[in-house]
């Protein structure tokens, strides 16, 4: 017994009577009994006796255990499926986790793990027909049992995990290496094998990260293209879960009496503002709606940190491209999905060059395209818009090219189509109307301090699309529409003889009658995230409704005080290289003073004053619009 | 090596009617879904595919979702081994008890003790397969091998090779001594056909526990008992 311990060697001579004997000649004795099959008599009975799980190894069992699975991996080829049915129960319900805690008596716990795991290798390798039985073994132990939960809660928890999952995934490695095809039979297996929506947050956090640590590992390169992809379905399940449309019906008759609140009225007052939204949550959404969130916030936090991980490799991009084409298939035509396309967000943040330009013209391709249906191109420049608002990363130049390309097709489309107002027939055309606006009452300000982009925004055929018979004026949202308005009467844009051409729309009070039934039903898919945890991650690369200078602002200001801002785009980019926690789009102004990202959760409601928020009458332009919205926070 | 072969096929691919602007792609996804798997119309597992020639006019099946239908001429390289065909591979394991091979980087090898021939044997020190006859002839991890196919699982790919025939063995060293090998071993060739013949195994699994406990350097350690015994 050369290749054994010391201390098993001890318990085996004392079991073996003193009696010495060699590898060799256990493996055959060990042989033997498989060759003689299920109706071999007492020992194939001992051999499977041998291998049940025990709740308390003693250490001449444990030795025991330790010579039978090294002799067995020897033997694997005699291993029959039909035979050894019993043999493959009995192994099958060994689990690694039982060994894993520490014991200081005896501590041959680590060999019988490896043990157990060369047997599970050699098995797969022996015959094709046992790939997929040892896979699945080996993925059960992606999570733990469930008494195992309370031993990862002390202070060894850390060490035991990782000694149970690094010897998993160098087994599957090793599979891997032995039987190549073996990864693809791998990918659905883990998919799945994994937890479904009711499972406990611990259990399915574990497993992703083990389908995370797949994908970065050694076998990633052939499962990688399955796990992400597995993953943003899960995180789009647990979404969908989380609903909140249903409420929406109870204030159906509420929406058109949409109102913008503002929080302000809070700042001073955090504790009072979560209290309140802590009660409002309780009374909407039950327990089990709760848990979901959680869940969904510990996997999306997850996924960020494999994006740092990846670009911190250098292979973001790669995982970017897998995480586009999951997004195109799943997340996109999701209907109002509601966190999972911040991964999106993020990897986009990390790498605003590659990523974050490449997202945004992908959309807009998207959006072109016209083989595309109407809901994914309305979807698509519904996510375009929410993206290039709210991503502080982003350059004012790719802002105002992709406006001038949705301009151009809203033009073009209006030539084309000289119809009246039609919103079912011209959804497309209206959301690509809504997008422009949307964008603009974000960055019109900064578009117009740079003068090259200034003329740019100038030059664009806005007028005549705003003014066509198909009145996109009167279908999109009527916030939306009325801050884009006022922005642009401040910033001098459409006016004739000193006059604003829209005037009569903007003074008319008309705001809450616009579009009547017809009015368009969008959603804002980057509108601040409400899950806690994954919101400090985004919150350096997000801009905020309350951060953002408006035009209005600035041209009151330069009024009162004849000081006009000096911030030039060029200022807004170095400001965002400098310090993103500290600034955001505004940062130039008032930053810091009401910097608490929550306060500015700021969302078109119906009027109500059932939340506790004051009823703000300036109408300022929300910063979380949700038609279907009534929550406000889940954690 | 054998097992290889290029096949030319007349195939129908059907799109789905949303990939109709991008046919030529929805051809190559489709062509991709055979890659590495075993199709019993090509006998074989399609290893690669190079589109020859694709028909301009589609047939539009009738139906719900109006399909279409694409001709086209491909080349296919298959991965048919049959029984005794010659495959090479990399050694990827050795035990005492079986040899890893993998074949063409993605296809599993086995070739187990009963299907080894005699002149090789398990030396536990190195942990390689070493001739009798021939010092240099050994089979560790990172040869490449040559194997004869014994049976081929289509479902899982997996060979089942065989080191029996003398022309089989370290690639590396057979081309260097094929002539020699071929002079020599057909004495053992002549020796282990008459056994054959007489209907005994090559080496059934009780020879091999004889030959182990016999023959074996690496004889078993006698008790502490019979030890005193014997040195009384």
């Amino acid at each position: 017994m050369g290749q054994l311990l010391p201390i098993v060697n001890e318990y085996l001579s004392v079991m073996e009577e003193d009696v010495e004997i060699n590898d060799l000649q256990l493996n055959y004795y060990y042989r033997d009994t498989l060759l003689a099959g299920s109706d071999g008599g007492e020992n194939y009975a001992e051999l499977v006796k041998c291998l049940q799980p025990k709740k308390h190894l003693k250490s001449h069992d444990a030795a025991q255990l330790l010579t039978t699975l090294k002799s067995l991996s020897e033997v694997v080829s005699y291993i029959d499926p039909i035979q050894h049915e019993s043999l493959l129960s009995s192994l099958s319900r060994l689990s690694l986790w039982d060994y894993a805690p520490t014991d200081r008596k005896y501590d041959a716990a680590a060999d019988i793990m490896d043990a157990l795991l060369e047997l599970i290798v050699s098995l797969a390798a022996s015959k094709g027909i046992y790939v997929d039985f040892c896979l699945e073994l080996l993925v059960k132990h992606f999570v733990p049992p469930k008494y195992a939960f309370e031993f990862l809660k002390n202070e060894n928890g850390v060490g035991m995990k990782n000694k149970v999952l690094s010897r998993v995934h160098a087994a599957l490695k090793h599979i891997a290496d032995l039987v190549p095809l073996a990864p693809l039979r791998l990918s659905p297996i883990v998919v799945h094998s994994m937890p479904k929506r009711f499972a406990k947050e611990p259990e399915i956090v574990m497993y992703v990260e083990n389908m995370l640590m797949l994908e970065s590992g050694e076998i990633g390169e052939i499962v990688g293209g399955t796990m992400l992809p597995a993953l943003v379905d899960k995180l789009i399940e647990l979404d969908v879960e989380i609903g909140w449309d249903g409420k929406l019906q109870e204030d159906a008759k509420c929406i058109f009496a949409m109102e913008i609140q503002d929080f302000a009225d809070f700042e001073d007052d955090d504790e009072k503002y979560y209290s309140m939204c802590t009660t409002e949550l309780l009374n909407r959404n039950n327990l089990q709606g709760n848990q979901v969130a959680e869940k969904l916030d510990s996997l999306i936090v997850l996924t960020f940190l494999h994006l740092e991980s990846c670009q911190s490799k250098g292979r973001l991009a790669e995982v970017f491209d897998i995480l586009l084409t999951s997004f195109k298939r799943t997340v996109l035509n999701t209907y109002k999905s509601k966190f999972a396309q911040f991964v999106m967000f993020y990897a986009c943040a990390l790498d605003s060059e590659g990523c974050g330009v490449n997202f945004a013209m992908v959309l807009t391709e998207m959006f072109d395209s016209r083989v595309n249906p109407p809901i994914t191109r309305m979807s698509a420049v519904a996510y375009l818009a929410s993206y290039l608002s709210r991503a502080k990363f982003l350059s004012s130049e790719l802002v105002a090219n992709i406006i001038q390309r949705l301009v151009d097709w809203c033009f073009a489309y209006c030539k084309l189509h000289d119809f009246d107002m039609n919103p079912q027939a011209h959804q497309v055309f209206y959301s690509a109307c809504q997008a422009i606006m949307y964008i603009l009452c974000f960055r019109m300000k900064s578009l117009m301090e740079v003068p090259r982009l200034k003329v740019k925004l100038i030059k664009m055929p806005m007028e005549l699309i705003w003014k066509h018979k198909l009145n996109p004026l009167k279908v999109c949202l009527p916030s939306v529409v009325e801050e884009f308005l006022k922005q642009a009467k401040a910033a001098r844009l459409f006016m004739s003889a000193e006059l604003f051409i829209f005037d009569d729309l903007l003074e008319a009070d008309l705001s809450k009658a616009f579009g009547g039934i017809n009015r368009l039903d969008m959603f804002f898919p980057f509108d601040p995230c409400l899950l806690k945890k994954s919101e400090s991650y985004l919150r350096p690369h997000f801009v905020r409704w309350s951060k953002v200078r408006t035009t209005y602002d600035t041209y009151a200001n330069e009024e009162l005080s004849d000081s006009g801002s000096e911030a030039s785009d060029d200022d807004f980019v170095d400001m965002n290289a400098k310090d993103m926690n500290d600034y955001d789009m505004a940062g130039s102004v008032e930053a810091g003073l009401d910097f608490d990202p929550d306060l500015n959760k700021m969302s078109i409601t119906p009027k109500s004053m059932k939340y506790g928020f004051q009823a703000q009458t300036e109408g300022r332009m929300p910063s979380n619009i949700r038609l279907s919205t009534t929550t406000e926070s889940f954690v | 090596m054998e097992g290889l072969k290029v096949s030319k096929s007349n195939l129908v691919v059907y799109i789905h009617p949303s990939q109709s602007n991008q046919v030529s792609k929805a051809v190559l996804r489709e062509l991709s879904t055979l890659l590495f798997t075993y199709d019993e119309i090509f006998d074989g597992v399609v290893l690669a595919y190079y589109v020859d020639s694709l028909d301009k006019c589609a047939k539009v099946l009738p139906g719900v979702y109006p399909y279409f239908g694409v001709n086209l001429k491909v080349n296919m390289l298959l991965f048919s081994p049959k029984p005794d065909m010659l495959l090479e591979g990399k050694v990827e394991k050795v035990t005492p008890e079986v040899i890893i091979v993998i074949v063409l980087g993605f296809a599993t090898a086995i070739i187990t003790e009963k299907d080894i021939r005699g002149e090789f044997k398990f030396t536990m020190k190195h942990g390689v397969f070493a001739s009798k006859y021939h010092k240099r002839h050994v089979i560790k991890k990172g040869t490449m091998l040559r194997f004869s196919v014994k049976s081929f699982d289509e479902e899982q790919i997996y060979v089942y090779g065989s080191l029996v025939p003398d022309n089989t063995g370290n690639i590396q060293w057979l081309d260097k001594n094929l002539e020699v090998v071929s002079h020599t071993d057909r004495k053992i060739y002549r020796s282990t056909k008459k056994r054959e013949n007489e209907g005994k195994p090559l080496r059934s699994d009780k020879d091999a526990l004889e030959l182990s406990t016999v023959d074996t350097p690496q004889k078993l350690k006698m008790s502490k008992k019979q030890k005193v015994r014997e040195e009384s």
